[in-house]
């Protein structure tokens, strides 16, 4: 035998990384994953842009005086803090990242059902998040991420164009990848995975899909009427001209409603999959949770109304989008609910991406729940645009979909990359953030019902205490937040290798090799039984 | 129909059938975003139309209805064309293809043409909105919206139809005689798109040109 | 107490009251469910962690309990909703009396106009226990008007007269706020409102300087821009008489029908040929960016005060 291949370092196995090192070949790529891939660095980089701005708008309320920067520039920070994380982070993130990497794994597909058009999704995006990042460096937007006319349309000195064929043009970002989400859930199922087999990710991935199809196009068309009205003085939205300031509202808010559970449904969908596998049970109540992800997607589309109760708008549509908004509250309260039940016989391990579901179980019930002071009436008109606002969709948004997303990363990391990260470093890390976020934005709930109003630059001095602990808060977290992108970086150098299922998980995604490879399955899978079916086998751990 | 072992499958899909289902649902899901796009248009047309109701009808009776028949005629012409570019697809024609798009070619560039004369009429006598704007009558304040929703939607189909003309020029060119054999879902699912373009029309121009005229 | 600790909102109106009272129980409500969760979780992530519970039992669900947990919090959802809407049901209609106040909105700035001509700049002094209804307008963009010691909020919006009301019951100095973001000084367009004896209320009044009334004001602009060459009883009468004219029904060219009310006066003064009264030409010009809203407001004061020809829904 020749001893050189005694010695040789066994080859690693053909996966979708090392198959070709060209740059080509990743810009040029229509691997679902390696698409993922590509969206999880440019959302990442999106993500600490927009964090950025976090941190110097809460520097800024550090005092009540408006002493590090001016009125204007302040007014910016916090348009491109909602922008950035809005329609470049919160909007892609699961979907784009998890979801393109994960439905075909899951479906038992090679591929989403449109590859290249997925690709160009990608592209779009960056397009899109280009003229953003020119809008950043050329000074900036200042409407808020509202865009609310006539200030928009006639009053604002800042690059709402730009800014807004940037969001007009991601959009169309998101209507691709829901169309491509839909035709492939539909139709590029494994033999035997019938739909109340699928996994929940899918089941809510689909109502995401649904909601980015139905819902982006309107809000494409309202910013172009805004763009429009700029340059030529249309007078849709222009009081001045005959036109309704409010009707801008309308059409902004059923496309931005119905975008907070694109971006929170997803995230369900994520603390579905991470609740079943450590506690080693099928989902309780698998059709409810289901079904109420398809609910939140429908009732979702009827209740913009609760954001205009202060605008005048008649009692009676006031009456009815509450109402409807109340309803919404019930499908979200089972998901709650199944969850937790789902630990009660499990056999249960506290690995990192449980502790991010737990968190966002707990962190989602107060969003959640603080959501019916909104939506209540006699109330909103007191916390409406203040900063109880501003906390609830931070539990929401950070305390819910961010947690899930950082489950996710945590939880399919190994699939992705085929390595372990430090488990330790991992713990220490969803611990500071708790802490960190919780910090931060508790305090605004009291803020908010004590009347600070919300995109405030100087504030009356008696708010001061909260504003500090808030900002203490963010301190912390913003530091919570870098320590992942470190330990999971050196993971990749120094983590040992994870196998095709280190959580010994179920579902197709897990029977394949960790990366795996370009064509996922070299056969494909047949379903025989239905997601989640953990046996009564004692697990090994550790 | 053409030898379906000839026809192309992508590497991810199992059989035909999966093929051309997948496409067909991908296509009709991305034309019911588009329904939503002009759904927030025809929302905010019936609003004001609604609110200013005779200032909507005088400025309505500025457009040229003679020229809006012929386009819709026009238009339903090239859907025919378009059904018949389809079938010939599932024939396996490549030159009734070519034939039929480049007659839907035709017809969407006659679309457009006039659709230019009456954009530009409409330059000429001031009823364009902005600094110039000229309309003479009793409630020109609010005419200038009319106008403003006109030139958007309008503006907006024909944006649809030059991009539905370009899709039909590289497909038309795909399928020229000496190139490898093309798969008929894609003249399929232009053609969707197609006669989608075609029934916004169908709404536009009742909604914008004939409604409450009297004739 | 909560007030002493800074964080808890003075309560100023009775409307205030009602609306901390909803507040506490939401907030009992989110204890309630937030501890019953987190309970839960604590307790069934320790009884059945990993080394005390090797082997899962599949439990795959149940109808009964699907039904209760979305049943209870359902009739909860739907006590929160009609306590909520009650409270702001009641307090749509205006009260029958009080204190008039003009409310524009201007970036960056409150300007009121009190009934009986003082005006003031970001700062209200309103007496205490007297319904203070406001007419708001903006110039600009969007503002919002807000007091948090009344619980109290409405939008102010360019094109349209937003009526609302409060009636503090304490006396004190409030924090008035713009709620809506309205551009780069939007954090600084901020007053007070100051609720007053109704004693001090009369004499700060007379310590003002009184200027014209509103009503004052309207009645000269109508000269001043010659309404009254048309509109005046006596006339050459191209226009109206417009003896009577707020509130009544007007019937239109064309054919329609409209309640000459705040919104209709507005546009009939800035875009005149939009509603054009039956037997008239529409000869009128536009006033547009002769008058601003304060001005508006004036002449619609003056013309509510030309009773008259009470009838005169049509002339």
């Amino acid at each position: 035998m020749n001893p050189l291949t005694v010695t040789a370092v066994p080859k690693p196995k053909r996966n979708f990384w090392n198959h070709d090192f060209s740059v080509k070949s990743w810009l040029l790529t229509e691997d679902h994953k390696r698409i993922g891939i590509l969206y999880l660095l440019s959302i990442t980089l999106f993500f600490f842009l927009g964090g950025v701005m976090a941190v110097l708008i809460r520097l800024e309320l550090l005092t009540p005086a408006g002493d590090l920067v001016q009125a204007e520039t302040y007014n910016k920070l916090f348009t491109m803090h909602g922008v950035v994380m809005v329609f470049f982070f919160l909007l892609p993130s699961i979907p784009a990242v998890f979801g393109n990497f994960l439905l075909p794994l899951m479906l038992g597909a090679r591929d989403l059902a449109f590859p290249k058009l997925n690709l160009l999704s990608w592209y779009i995006y960056m397009v899109g998040g280009v003229f953003t990042l020119f809008v950043v460096f050329k000074g900036g937007v200042d409407t808020g991420w509202t865009f609310y006319t006539p200030y928009s349309s006639t009053y604002a000195n800042s690059h709402v164009i730009a800014a807004a064929l940037g969001i007009f043009i991601t959009g169309f970002s998101s209507i691709l990848t829901g169309v491509n989400f839909i035709a492939t859930i539909h139709k590029m199922r494994a033999p035997g995975l019938t739909w109340f087999r699928l996994p929940l990710f899918v089941w809510s991935h689909y109502a995401t899909s649904l909601i980015m199809v139905l819902g982006t196009p309107v809000v494409a068309i309202t910013i172009v009427l805004v763009a429009l009205e700029r340059l030529f003085r249309l007078g849709v939205f222009d009081p001045e001209l005959g036109g309704d300031p409010l009707l801008f509202q309308h059409l902004f808010w059923f496309y931005s409603h119905p975008a907070v559970y694109i971006m929170i449904l997803p995230g369900m969908g994520v603390i579905s999959e991470i609740i079943a596998c450590f506690s080693r049970k099928r989902i309780f109540g698998y059709r409810f949770v289901a079904f109420s992800s398809m609910a939140i997607a429908a009732l979702g589309f009827l209740v913009w109304g609760h954001h205009m109760f202060t605008t005048g708008q008649s009692v009676f549509a006031s009456l009815v989008f509450s109402l409807l908004t109340f309803l919404v509250a019930i499908p979200s309260a089972i998901k709650v609910f199944n969850w937790t039940a789902t630990l009660y016989k499990g056999s249960i391990s506290f690995s990192t991406p449980m502790l991010y579901a737990l968190g966002f179980i707990g962190l989602f019930a107060i969003g959640g729940l603080t959501g019916l002071f909104l939506g209540c009436l006699g109330l909103d008109i007191h916390v409406h645009d203040t900063y109880f606002i501003v906390a609830h969709f931070h539990y929401v948004m950070v305390g819910g979909m961010v947690m899930a997303f950082l489950g996710a990363i945590h939880f399919w990391w190994p699939k992705m990359t085929g390595f372990m990260y430090s488990e330790f470093l991992a713990k220490i890390a969803a611990a500071i953030i708790f802490v960190g976020f919780n910090m931060t934005f508790f305090p605004q709930f009291v803020l908010g019902y004590l009347g600070m109003p919300r995109r405030y630059h100087v504030y009356p001095e008696e708010f001061q205490v909260l504003n500090v602990l808030s900002t203490a808060g963010a301190s912390i977290l913003g530091f919570g937040f870098l320590l992942p992108a470190f330990y999971l970086i050196y993971s990749l150098k120094a983590g040992r290798r994870a196998g095709p299922d280190p959580w010994q998980a179920k579902g197709l995604e897990w029977t394949v090799d960790s990366p795996p490879h370009p064509h996922n399955f070299e056969t494909v899978p047949v379903v025989t039984e239905g997601a989640y079916e953990y046996g009564p086998e004692e697990v090994k751990r550790g | 129909m053409a030898d379906p072992s000839t026809i192309p499958l992508a590497h991810h899909f199992e059989d035909q059938e999966q093929q051309h289902e997948t496409t067909a649902i991908g296509m009709w899901a991305f034309l019911l975003s588009e329904v939503m796009f002009f759904g927030g248009l025809f929302t905010a047309y019936l609003v004001y139309r609604n609110r200013y109701p005779e200032a909507f009808l005088e400025a309505s009776g500025k457009l040229d209805v003679t020229l809006g028949t012929l386009n819709t005629a026009v238009l339903i012409g090239s859907s025919l064309t378009m059904a018949l570019a389809v079938r010939a697809a599932h024939m396996g024609s490549r030159g009734g293809v070519v034939r039929w798009l480049l007659a839907t070619i035709i017809a969407a560039g006659i679309f457009l043409g006039v659709k230019a004369v009456e954009y530009s009429h409409k330059f000429h006598d001031g009823l364009v909105p902005g600094a110039n704007y000229a309309f003479k009558g009793t409630a020109s304040a609010d005419t200038e919206l009319f106008f403003a929703l006109y030139f958007g939607a309008t503006g907006m189909h024909a944006l649809h139809m030059v991009i539905g003309v370009g899709l039909m020029a590289v497909v038309a060119w795909r399928w020229r005689p000496n190139n490898v054999v093309q798969h008929p879902d894609g003249v399929e699912v232009l053609g969707l798109y197609w006669h989608f373009v075609d029934l916004v029309w169908i709404f536009l121009f009742p909604l914008l040109y004939l409604l409450g005229r009297h004739v | 107490m909560l007030e002493k600790l800074g964080i808890f909102p003075e309560a100023a109106s009775e409307f205030a009251d009602q609306v901390d009272y909803l507040y506490f129980f939401l907030i009992g409500v989110t204890i309630f469910f937030v501890t019953v969760i987190v309970a839960a979780l604590a307790y069934l992530s320790v009884r059945y962690r990993h080394r005390r519970s090797p082997v899962p039992t599949p439990v795959h669900g149940s109808i009964l309990l699907e039904l209760t947990w979305s049943g209870i919090p359902l009739v909860i959802a739907l006590f929160i909703f009609g306590w909520g809407a009650k409270l702001y049901i009641e307090h749509q209609d205006m009260p029958p009396d009080g204190i008039e106040i003009s409310v524009t909105g201007k970036q960056w700035m409150w300007k009121l106009q009190h009934p009986s001509g003082q005006r003031e700049i970001n700062a209200l002094h309103v007496p205490v226990g007297v319904p203070i209804l406001l007419t708001m307008t903006s110039e600009d963009v969007i503002h919002s008007f807000y007091v948090p010691a009344f619980r109290f909020k409405r939008d102010v919006v360019p094109g349209v007269y937003t009526r609302a009301h409060f009636t503090a019951d304490k006396t004190g100095s409030f924090h008035l706020f713009c709620a809506e973001y309205c551009g780069t000084d939007h954090s600084v367009m901020i007053g007070k409102v100051v609720v007053m004896e109704p004693s001090e209320y009369e004499a700060w009044l007379s310590g003002q300087p009184a200027g014209e009334t509103p009503v004052q004001a309207g009645e000269r602009l109508f000269t001043d821009l010659r309404c009254n060459t048309c509109h005046a009883a006596g006339s050459d009468q191209k226009g109206p008489d417009l003896a009577g004219v707020f509130g009544s029904k007007r019937l239109l060219v064309g054919g329609g029908e409209a309640i000459a009310d705040e919104e209709y006066i507005r546009e009939s003064i800035l875009r005149p040929a939009r509603k054009v009264v039956f037997g008239y030409e529409p000869l009128m010009p536009t006033y547009q960016g002769q008058v601003n809203e304060t001005q508006i407001l004036s002449l619609m004061a003056y013309l509510k005060t030309l009773g008259g020809a009470a009838e005169g829904a049509n002339p």
